[in-house]
C-alpha cells in the first residue's frame, strides 16, 4: 500500500493535537499512514494508536527558530525520497504556509480547507464560509491536502510505528526570518479554538471586557472554548486571536453558542458548520436565530447566570 | 523604500457568492477590493511616510480589477500595475504565484505587503509561495511592523501570544486587519486616482506561456460543486424567568450537559 504523509500538529508543549488524530484516520483510507514529526519526542504510542505504521523524526534546534521555510524543505525531501501517495496537513496557518511552499517546490496541486478525503486522493472542500460544498482533486503531482479540524471524529487503528530520524539539511534560504521571541500572553486550561467541541462565544452584546467573565464561565462549565464576534473585539472586549469569522477563525464544534451576537453574514462563515448551534439574544429578529437549532430570545445578563447555575445543580 | 502592495478583488462576501458551471469563483456578481488589503495599502503609506521612496500596488485579476485598484490608489499610492490576460481567468494559486512573481522580479520592491488571506480563497498562502520563488523571506500575519534602514521586524499574533521575527529587505510582509485603521480615501484621493498610471502587463510581457496558467495550466481541478443547503431555524423560547434553565435543558437532552 503506497505511503500516505501526515505532518504532525504537535509539540511537547500540548501533546498530540486532536487535528493529527484527524489526518490520520483520514490517511488510514487512502494508504499507508506516517507521520512527520517536528521536535524531539515522538509521540510513537499515541500515534500508533491510531495507526502510524512509522514516524519520522525530524529533530533539530534550526527549525524552530525560523519560520515555516525549513519544515518545508524538509518535507519537500522526504516527498521526494518516498513519493507519498498524498500528504496531508492541518488547515491551520502553519499547515496552509507549509502547504503553500511545497506546493510551489514540487509544482503540486493544493486542497486546503478539506473536510473530507476519499479513498482516490479527492477531498470534499467547504468554500464561501460554507455555503457551497466542492469535490476537488489534485492534478499534478503530490496532491497536498489540508484537513480542517473538528471534520471527522478520529478513531483508534493500533500500530506500532516504526521511529526513523530524519536527516535535516536546512539551507540559508530557510533561515531568513527568524524567531527571536515568543510571548506567551495567556495560557489557560481552556481547549484550542478551532479544535474545541463546544465553542461559546460573545458578541457586542456582553457588552465590556468585564462581562466576558459570564461567557468565560459557561464555556469552563461546558468544558468549551471561548470565541467572540468581530464587534466584541473591535470593541476591546476579548483579544483577536479569539475572533471567529471570515477574518477570524473557522469553528466547527459539536456545539456553538452564541451570546449577544446578531449573527451577520461574516460570523456565520466562521461558525456555520458547527453541528449544533444555541443563541442568546435579546432581540427575537436578530439573525443568528435564522440558524440556531435552539434560541432564547432573553436578556444574556439573566439568561446566562441563570444556566451556569443550572449547570452546577445538575452537576 | 520601495514597496509594492498586493491587491485582489474579491466577491463580495456580503452577498451570495457562488462557483460557475466550470468550477471556477463566480467573479460576474458584486466584487469589492479584498478587505485584508486595505491593511497592507494603509501599512505601506504609513512606512513610506516614515521612510520615503514609492507605493505601487500589484494585481492579478480580469478588467474589473481595475475598479480594486483605483479604490486602493485613492488611498495615496503611487502607482498601479495590473497583469492581465485571457488565458488567466481559473489560476489555481501555483500559477498565480508564478504569475505575480514574475510581475515582481520587475518591480525591484524592498518590501513586498500581502493582506492575510482572501476572502474568497482564504487559503493564506500567497506570501510563502512568492518568497519561496523569489528566495526571500516571508513574514507573515504581522499585527506590527518596523522597519531600521534594511532591517525588518514583525509582531505576529499567535494563538497563545506574539512573535516577534526578524529578517533583512527584500521581503514578503502579510497583515492581519488588527495592525492599523484602515484611511478612508479622501474626495481629492478620489479624484487623482483617476489619474495615476496603471500600468497594464501580459503574459507574454512576464515570458509565461499560456498552458502554464489558468483552467488548462491549473494543479488541480473542481469535480463537483453545490450549495450547501441553508440550516433551518430550530425553536426559539423567550425568557419569562426560567430561559436559563430552558436552556440547560436543551443542552442535557443534546448530551453537552
Ligand atoms: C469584510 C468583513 C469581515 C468581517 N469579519 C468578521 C469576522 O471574522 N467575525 C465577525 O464576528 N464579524 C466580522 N465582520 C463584522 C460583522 O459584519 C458584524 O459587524 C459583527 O459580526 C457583529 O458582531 P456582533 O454580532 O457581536 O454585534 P452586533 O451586530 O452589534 O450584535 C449584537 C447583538 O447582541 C444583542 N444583545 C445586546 N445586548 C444584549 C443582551 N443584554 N442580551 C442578549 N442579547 C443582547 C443584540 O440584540 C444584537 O443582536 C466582518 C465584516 C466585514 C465587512
Ligand atoms: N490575484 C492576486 N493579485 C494580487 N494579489 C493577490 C492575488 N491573490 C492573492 N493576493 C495577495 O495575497 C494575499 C493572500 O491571499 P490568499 O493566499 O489567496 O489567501 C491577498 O490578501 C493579496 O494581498
Amino acid at each position: 500500500m503506497a505511503e500516505v504523509l501526515v505532518v504532525a500538529e504537535a509539540s511537547a508543549a500540548a501533546g498530540v493535537k486532536k487535528v493529527t488524530l484527524e489526518m490520520l484516520t483520514a490517511a488510514r483510507t487512502i494508504g499507508s499512514p506516517s507521520v512527520v514529526v517536528f521536535g524531539d519526542e515522538p509521540f510513537a504510542d499515541k500515534l500508533g494508536e491510531h495507526g502510524a505504521e512509522r514516524v519520522y523524526l525530524a529533530g533539530a534546534a534550526d527549525i524552530d527558530d525560523f519560520l515555516v521555510a525549513p519544515k518545508a524543505t524538509v518535507l519537500a525531501d522526504l516527498i521526494r525520497r518516498v513519493r507519498p501517495a498524498a500528504v496531508l496537513l492541518a488547515s491551520t496557518q502553519e499547515g496552509k504556509e507549509i502547504a503553500g511552499r511545497l506546493a510551489v517546490k514540487l509544482d503540486s496541486g493544493l486542497l486546503t480547507d478539506a473536510v473530507a478525503v476519499a479513498p482516490d486522493g479527492t477531498a470534499t472542500q467547504a468554500v464561501f464560509a460554507g455555503q457551497v460544498i466542492v469535490t476537488a482533486r489534485v492534478r499534478r503531482g503530490v496532491p497536498l491536502i489540508t484537513l480542517r479540524p473538528n471534520s471527522l471524529t478520529p478513531s483508534p487503528a493500533p500500530a506500532t510505528p516504526v521511529v526513523e530520524p530524519l536527516a535535516v539539511a536546512v539551507t540559508d534560504a530557510d533561515r531568513l526570518a527568524r524567531v527571536t521571541e515568543r510571548v506567551v500572553e495567556r495560557k489557560g486550561a481552556r481547549p484550542e479554538l478551532t479544535e474545541a467541541s463546544i465553542v461559546v462565544s460573545g458578541g457586542r452584546g456582553v457588552g465590556s471586557a468585564d462581562s466576558f467573565a459570564l461567557v468565560e464561565e459557561l464555556a469552563d462549565l461546558l468544558g468549551g472554548a471561548v470565541g467572540a464576534s468581530r464587534a466584541a473585539v473591535d470593541s476591546g472586549f476579548y483579544p483577536h486571536q479569539f475572533q471567529v469569522g471570515q477574518t477570524g477563525k473557522t469553528v466547527s464544534p459539536q456545539l456553538y453558542v452564541a451570546l449577544g451576537i446578531s449573527g451577520a453574514i461574516q460570523h456565520r462563515a466562521g461558525m456555520q458548520t458547527s453541528k449544533t448551534i444555541v443563541a442568546v439574544n435579546k432581540d427575537p429578529e436578530a439573525p443568528i436565530f435564522e440558524l440556531a437549532d435552539f434560541g432564547v430570545v432573553g436578556d444574556l445578563f439573566k439568561v446566562v447566570p441563570q444556566a451556569a447555575d443550572e449547570i452546577r445543580k445538575r452537576a | 523604500m520601495n514597496i509594492v502592495v498586493l491587491v485582489k478583488q474579491v466577491p463580495d462576501s456580503g452577498g451570495d457568492r457562488r462557483l460557475t458551471a466550470d468550477g471556477t469563483t463566480d467573479r460576474s456578481g458584486g466584487n469589492v477590493l479584498n478587505e485584508m488589503d486595505e491593511y497592507a495599502v494603509e501599512e505601506a503609506l504609513r512606512l513610506q511616510a516614515a521612510h520615503g521612496g514609492t507605493v505601487t500596488l500589484l494585481t492579478m485579476g480580469p478588467e474589473t480589477a481595475v475598479e480594486a485598484l483605483r479604490k486602493a490608489l485613492a488611498m495615496g499610492p503611487d502607482a498601479a500595475v495590473h497583469v492581465i490576460d485571457d488565458a488567466l481567468p481559473g489560476s489555481c494559486a501555483v500559477a498565480t504565484s508564478k504569475v505575480l512573481a514574475a510581475a515582481l522580479r520587475t518591480l525591484d520592491a524592498d518590501l513586498v505587503i500581502a493582506g492575510a488571506e482572501s476572502t474568497d480563497g482564504r487559503v493564506q498562502v500567497m506570501p510563502h509561495m512568492l518568497a519561496e520563488r523569489l528566495g526571500i523571506a516571508a513574514l507573515t500575519g504581522a499585527r506590527k511592523v518596523t522597519v531600521d534602514g534594511s532591517a525588518l521586524t514583525i509582531e505576529r499574533q499567535t494563538d497563545g501570544g506574539y512573535e516577534v521575527v526578524t529578517a533583512a529587505t527584500p521581503a514578503v510582509v502579510s497583515v492581519w486587519d488588527t495592525i492599523n485603521d484602515p484611511r478612508y480615501p479622501s474626495f481629492k484621493g478620489i479624484m487623482a486616482a483617476k489619474k495615476k498610471p496603471v500600468r497594464r502587463l501580459s503574459l507574454a510581457d512576464l515570458g509565461i506561456a499560456p498552458g502554464e496558467v489558468g483552467v488548462a495550466g491549473a494543479s488541480s481541478e473542481v469535480l463537483a460543486h453545490d450549495r450547501r443547503p441553508a440550516r433551518s431555524a430550530g425553536a426559539t423560547v423567550a425568557d419569562e424567568g426560567a430561559g436559563g434553565v430552558r436552556l440547560v435543558e436543551y443542552l442535557t437532552a443534546e448530551k453537552f450537559v
